[in-house]
């Protein structure tokens, strides 16, 4: 059944050079640039048309590498992201983009820098609307697009702004990205870049329903049939425990369903042979017999009982429950005069990462190796071991650089099925997955229904809040726990509330499991409590901003689990920065709305608060730095970057520790043979936990650098080639590296630092100290509603956040922008459904023309138990812009969205039933 | 085998089909998002080598667009102002990539409701020139798209172009389109209009098509004719007139919601004409 079209030689001119090939000529641009020409800088996120990250230049104009025959290339003028620098140096626009931290993950960069240079080729000094509608083709999930905007415009010299020198690569400075050059150069290697040249290919079939019973026929025929074949994965090849997830106890996923699956999506069987084949094979070839059943695609038919569970463990369809009781909320709300109430539902949203799961898995001698794009390279090891039925010390995880995550890459995904087809074919396999089985297999953030009410004395105290929230975990675990344990601690917002009551469950339903996308459930409760906080404010006459203000969180203060929050509590300040901006939006608005009959605007508001770190649970972080004979520090970290900038920070706070500068430092991220166990990147822990572990690495190295010296405690150190220098004040001491012993990995000296925040337990109310620090901070956006057509438009946004210190400006910013986009996404259009938005022009996420100009207030309230006072900010940044829009909806137009996200057609009905009330 | 052909004159690649079926190929924006994650198991005929196809001319008959014609050429042409409707829906195509790739006719070709070069090509009353070696024929776009995804074009046929009668100076195009997102955003729904404004501020004459709220584009006759005569302030859109409009629930939106902008947008695309 193998055919396909015949080769062709094809000529062309590629970066300046000429290229022939001979290649079959309607084979993608991308796959002859990427797997024949190894030119791999041109990325494929959804060969689709979608995502632009595979945009390149051809005779000078911006063209998808996806969607161009290889055949049309003949007499081109090609160029890559390869082409942009000359003799190794950045090109101006790669230099603007790598001072603006405009690469964050760096997946979407060469498309944005191929798409930007088409566009400086003939307008060097583009406005800003040019650079929008240049770069409107190309998605990114990052950075919220308003670094990259900025660096194109600088680049062409239409809007410079000041920008240090990066002569200062310490804490708190504007240091670049320590590895931010190959993202731009193209350098970079994530999970789908790279495999041994005798690598397999692994395709995996997957349930078309979302509940089925199935039987596999034997495939001795297709494979006999199919000579690239090479072999058909089913359970029963799982050598280990056929089964995965997050929570030790909770291995409830099959890596291959046996005669059942329980999602559309779920994968049932591997192909594993040469690429052509098994992607030639259908799955309708194999012949499987599915018997679609029934499925529980509803709260309510969850709960019913009355078709059979989705997990026959789990009868009535309920993995976790979460509690809080403060006080006694419901007789103080009943007893209340005002007070509030409502019930909301949200959506499932996909974290749309652009770099799909990739990654490949080679067995060497009794051990097992993956290179894969990941956010927790000791847990893939942990669970890869299990799978296998091997120990974890057999295992090594190698890294990808990772092209997004955003909570999606904290679940397996490749990792199980590529160790499983290594380890038996004892041959390399890679995978990558396509846009849609992307979109249909991964982890969703979890779809809400919320009930909650609130209520407040007549000077506006907050005196209750309760609340009710059902999670729709999808089909397995993953991370239902976590969100049904996390929303009770934060359903009552950042505010000191006396009497809180609230109740969470997680409700498994045959959807996509539900799991960890940046907050944990937060984002939705906040909807809940922030358009609560608005209701109880208009009722007492109270501006919501002041509101807020007036019952904000505040150190000494208990929160409502309890915690006395001793330290860095910065809510009081974030909304006092917000301040005058909001009276003056709001009159501006006012204004508008004076003059304008059918578009309307209005000024919204909301408020987050996010504990840093795992729940009640130990989840400690070690860091290592060495530094060699020859002069050179390396930081291992096994703190994952994941396009947020932990290699940077993680970097600067060591330096700092240390006393030596950051510009002397290299590192090796997430191997498992060779860094320590920092725990996942999730839950905004990072920058807190790792970077105090970093923090006390770099001060233990310090400690034995003085001692060696026998200097002061606070000398000053210099690094002259293999020459350590030590300043103190009875003069300067000499260590020469090379007369020391080399430890492991070649280092003569070796720091370590491990931190495990406190916290504790949480009663069987829910009262405890879950966390060890939290984060606090306010939007506030300007919206546009068209009252004819229901559409909304994000004026501008304002952030503040207090994020203890701020290790890198740049980053922080970056952090908040992205998170921005991800709310913006989150209230206005982005909806999962499965079978129905299976790529990325059904699930729409925000492009460049939807965004706000973004306004960034830091706080910084420092946290003792932090890296110089840091703490975390990746998921904060996101809770409160949703709220934001969703207030400033309400503001413009009277109505209240309930259902999110709000489409065109949800507001629009919204307007009409409230024309028809009044 | 399959078989791969880039001919450089449209009578070579007739002269292929006659022979053997292949699938046409453009710009590749509708032919390769439709084939995500698998092998291309069929003959091509790759039109791009055919440089006679692109481009914009004046001709005794009307205007011409050739089958290559792109987004980005039609954006760009210097086209009388009852184009400028076609030429608002083509900044609104994807983004400057698709622009620059996709052509106006693999738009009508691949046929789908929400191709947003058919309402405007209607309101111009666009033919589709088809060609094969058995001779050629124009049809007006009614007669061309016969449904979703469904043309009238025959397997060993060819779109080579456009042909656009000239419009009187006095006629204006609009287009007014609804998405949820500023770009690479599909039509939830879209209307093109071409109007005749008389001196006294009255419509002569008036050609309003929509698309996205049925199985095709389609021209509101009635409502055409309601215009005529009008002046802006007097237009009146009533359900009869949408009475042929037969939209459907989606992702993007509710049938009734349709419905209900549907007038609104009409509307606004009339008075930018104006
Ligand atoms: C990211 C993205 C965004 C998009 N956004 C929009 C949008 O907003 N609105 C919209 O309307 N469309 C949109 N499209 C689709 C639009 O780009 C296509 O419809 C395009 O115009 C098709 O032209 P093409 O040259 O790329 O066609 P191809 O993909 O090459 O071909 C399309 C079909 O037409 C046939 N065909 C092409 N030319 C001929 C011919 N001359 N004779 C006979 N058959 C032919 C082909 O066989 C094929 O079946 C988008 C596409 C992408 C990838
Ligand atoms: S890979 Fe080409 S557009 Fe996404
Ligand atoms: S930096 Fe743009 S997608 Fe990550």
């Amino acid at each position: 059944m193998e055919v396909e079209t015949a080769s062709k030689t094809i000529r062309f001119k590629l970066n300046g050079q000429a290229c022939s090939i001979a290649s079959n000529p309607v084979t993608r641009t991308s796959d002859v640039l990427r797997e024949e020409l190894g030119l791999t800088g041109t990325k494929v996120g959804c060969d689709a048309g979608d995502c632009g990250a595979c945009t390149i230049l051809i005779d000078g104009e911006q063209r998808f590498a996806c969607l161009t025959a290889a055949g049309q290339l003949e007499g081109c003028d090609v160029q890559t992201v390869e082409g942009l620098a000359k003799d190794g140096k950045l090109s101006p626009l790669q230099q603007a983009f790598h001072r603006y931290g405009a690469a964050q993950c760096g997946i979407c960069t060469p498309g944005m820098l191929m798409a930007a240079q088409s566009l400086l080729n003939v307008k060097p000094s583009p406005s800003r609307e040019e650079v929008e509608d240049a770069l409107g083709g190309v998605l990114c999930r990052c950075t919220g697009y308003s670094k990259i905007v900025a660096a194109v415009l600088e680049a062409s010299g239409t809007e410079t702004q000041e920008l240090p020198a990066d002569a200062d690569s310490g804490f708190g400075s504007r240091t670049r990205k320590v590895d931010g050059e190959p993202k731009l150069l193209g350098t970079e290697i994530y999970g789908a870049d790279t495999a041994p040249d005798d690598s397999l290919w692994m395709r995996v079939v997957r349930s078309p329903h979302p509940r089925a019973t199935f039987v596999l026929p034997s495939p001795e025929k297709i494979i006999e049939e199919n000579p690239g074949l090479m072999r058909i994965l089913t359970w029963q090849d799982v050598p280990g425990n056929n089964g995965f997830g997050i929570y030790p106890h909770i291995k409830d996923q099959p890596v291959l369903a046996k005669d059942q699956v329980r999602y559309r999506g779920e994968a049932v069987a591997a192909l594993i042979g040469d690429r052509k084949s098994i992607e030639a094979v259908t799955d309708d070839d194999l012949g499987i017999e599915w018997v679609p059943q029934d499925a529980i695609e509803s709260y309510e038919s969850a709960l019913e009982g009355k078709i059979s569970p989705v997990q026959e463990i789990h009868e009535d369809n309920l993995l976790a429950r979460g509690f809080l009781k403060k006080g006694d909320a419901e007789s103080v709300y009943e007893q209340s005069l005002i007070k509030a109430q409502g019930s909301w539902e949200t959506s499932y949203v996909e974290h749309a990462y652009i770099e799909p799961e990739a990654g490949y898995a080679v067995k060497r001698g009794q051990r097992l190796e993956l290179f894969v794009s990941t956010q927790t390279p000791y847990m893939d090891r942990d669970e890869v071991a299990q799978v296998l039925g091997i120990g974890p010390d057999q295992v090594r995880i190698i890294p990808s650089a990772v092209g997004g995550g955003f909570g999606g890459k904290l679940d397996c995904s490749v990792q199980p099925l590529l160790a499983v087809a290594a380890w038996i074919l004892e041959k390399p396999i890679r995978c990558t997955f396509t846009r849609p089985e992307s979109l249909a297999s991964s982890t969703k953030r979890h779809p809400a229904k919320m009930k909650a009410s609130a209520s407040c004395d007549k000077d506006g105290s907050l005196t209750s809040l309760s609340f009710e929230g059902d999670f729709n975990t999808g089909a397995y675990a993953s991370w239902g726990p976590t969100v049904a344990d996390r929303v009770p601690i934060h359903c009552s917002g950042p505010y000191f509330v006396p009497n809180i009551l609230a109740k969470t469950r997680a409700l498994l339903t045959n959807g996509p499991p539900s799991g960890a996308f940046r907050g944990f459930g937060v984002p939705q409760s906040a909807i809940a409590h922030e358009a609560l906080m608005d209701s109880l404010a208009e009722q007492t006459g109270i501006d919501q901003l002041e509101f807020r203000l007036k019952n904000a969180l505040r150190k000494g203060q208990k929160t409502g689990s309890g915690q006395l929050l001793e330290n860095s509590v910065g809510q009081a300040e974030c909304l006092e920065a917000l301040q005058s901006r909001w009276q003056e939006w709001r009159k501006a608005s006012e204004e508008f709305n004076n003059h304008s009959e059918i578009i309307k605007r209005g000024v919204g508001i909301g408020c987050c608060w996010y504990g840093c770190g795992n729940t009640s649970m130990s989840n400690p972080s070690t860091m290592r730095v060495g530094i060699n004979s020859e002069g050179t520090i390396t930081l291992y970290n096994g703190a994952m970057d994941i396009g947020q900038g932990a290699n940077t920070i993680m970097i600067q706070i060591c330096a700092e520790a240390l006393g030596l500068p950051a510009s002397s430092f290299q590192f090796i991220m997430g191997d498992t043979d060779l860094t320590a166990d920092a725990g996942k990147t999730s839950a905004s822990r990072q920058a807190f936990v790792s970077g105090r572990a970093s923090q006390l690495a770099g001060e233990h190295l310090r400690t034995q650098i003085i001692h060696l010296a026998e200097a002061e405690e606070d000398a000053n150190l210099r690094l002259d080639g293999r020459t350590l220098w030590v300043q103190d004040k009875n003069g300067e001491h000499s260590i020469l590296l090379s007369d020391l012993l080399p430890r492991t990995n070649g280092d003569v000296l070796v720091g370590e630092g491990t931190f495990d925040p406190p916290t504790t337990k949480l009663d069987e109310n829910g009262q405890g100290s879950p966390y060890a620090t939290y984060g606090f901070g306010a939007h506030i956006a300007e919206v546009e509603v068209d009252l004819k057509l229901g559409t909304t438009r994000v004026l501008r946004l304002a952030a503040a956040h207090d994020v203890g210190k701020t290790v890198n400006p740049t980053q922080v910013e970056g952090q908040i922008q992205g998170g921005v986009a991800q709310g913006l996404g989150m209230a206005l259009m982005e909806e999962y459904v499965q079978g129905v938005t299976e790529n990325l022009h059904d699930y729409l996420i925000p492009t460049v023309g939807d965004m706000p100009d973004i306004e960034i207030l830091l706080i910084e309230d420092p946290e003792p138990l932090g890296p110089f006072g840091a703490k975390g900010i990746g998921e904060h940044a996101l809770i409160p812009t949703a709220p934001a829009i969703l207030g400033g909806i309400r503001q413009a137009t009277g109505v209240s969205i309930h259902r999110i996200p709000a489409t065109p057609d949800r507001v629009l009905q919204a307007i009409q039933q409230k024309g028809m009330q009044a | 085998m399959f078989s791969y052909h880039r001919p450089a004159s449209t009578e070579e690649a007739l002269s292929i089909l006659s022979r053997e079926p292949c699938v046409p190929l453009a710009g590749g924006t509708d032919f390769y998002p439709a084939r995500v994650g698998k092998p291309i198991q069929e003959n091509v005929m790759d039109l791009t080598g055919i440089r006679s196809l692109r481009g914009i001319e004046e001709r005794a008959e009307g205007i011409w667009m050739g089958a290559l014609t792109t987004w980005t050429d039609v954006m760009h042409a210097d086209l009388p102002e009852a184009f400028q409707g076609l030429q608002q829906a083509s900044r609104t195509i994807g983004g400057v990539q698709t622009q620059n790739a996709g052509t106006l006719c693999g738009n009508l070709c691949n046929a789908s409701p929400a191709a947003d070069s058919v309402p405007n090509l209607m309101a111009l009353e666009a033919q589709v020139e088809l060609e094969s070696v058995r001779g050629s024929r124009r049809l007006d776009l009614q007669e061309f798209i016969l449904g979703n995804r469904k043309t009238a074009k025959a397997d060993d046929e060819l779109v080579t172009g456009l042909l656009i009668p000239k419009p009187s100076a006095n006629a204006f195009g609009a287009f007014e389109k609804l998405g949820a997102r500023k770009y690479l955003v599909i039509s939830i729904v879209m209307t093109g209009v071409v109007a005749e404004w008389n001196e006294d501020q009255r419509i002569g004459k008036i050609r309003i098509a929509v698309g996205s709220c049925s199985e095709k584009s389609i021209r509101l006759e009635k409502l055409e004719k309601e215009c005529e005569g009008k002046r802006m302030d007097q237009i009146r859109i009533r359900t009869e007139h949408l009475e042929n409009l037969s939209p459907i629930d989606d992702i993007r939106a509710k049938a009734d919601f349709r419905l209900e902008v549907v007038s609104e947008l009409i509307l606004r695309a009339v008075r930018q004409t104006s």
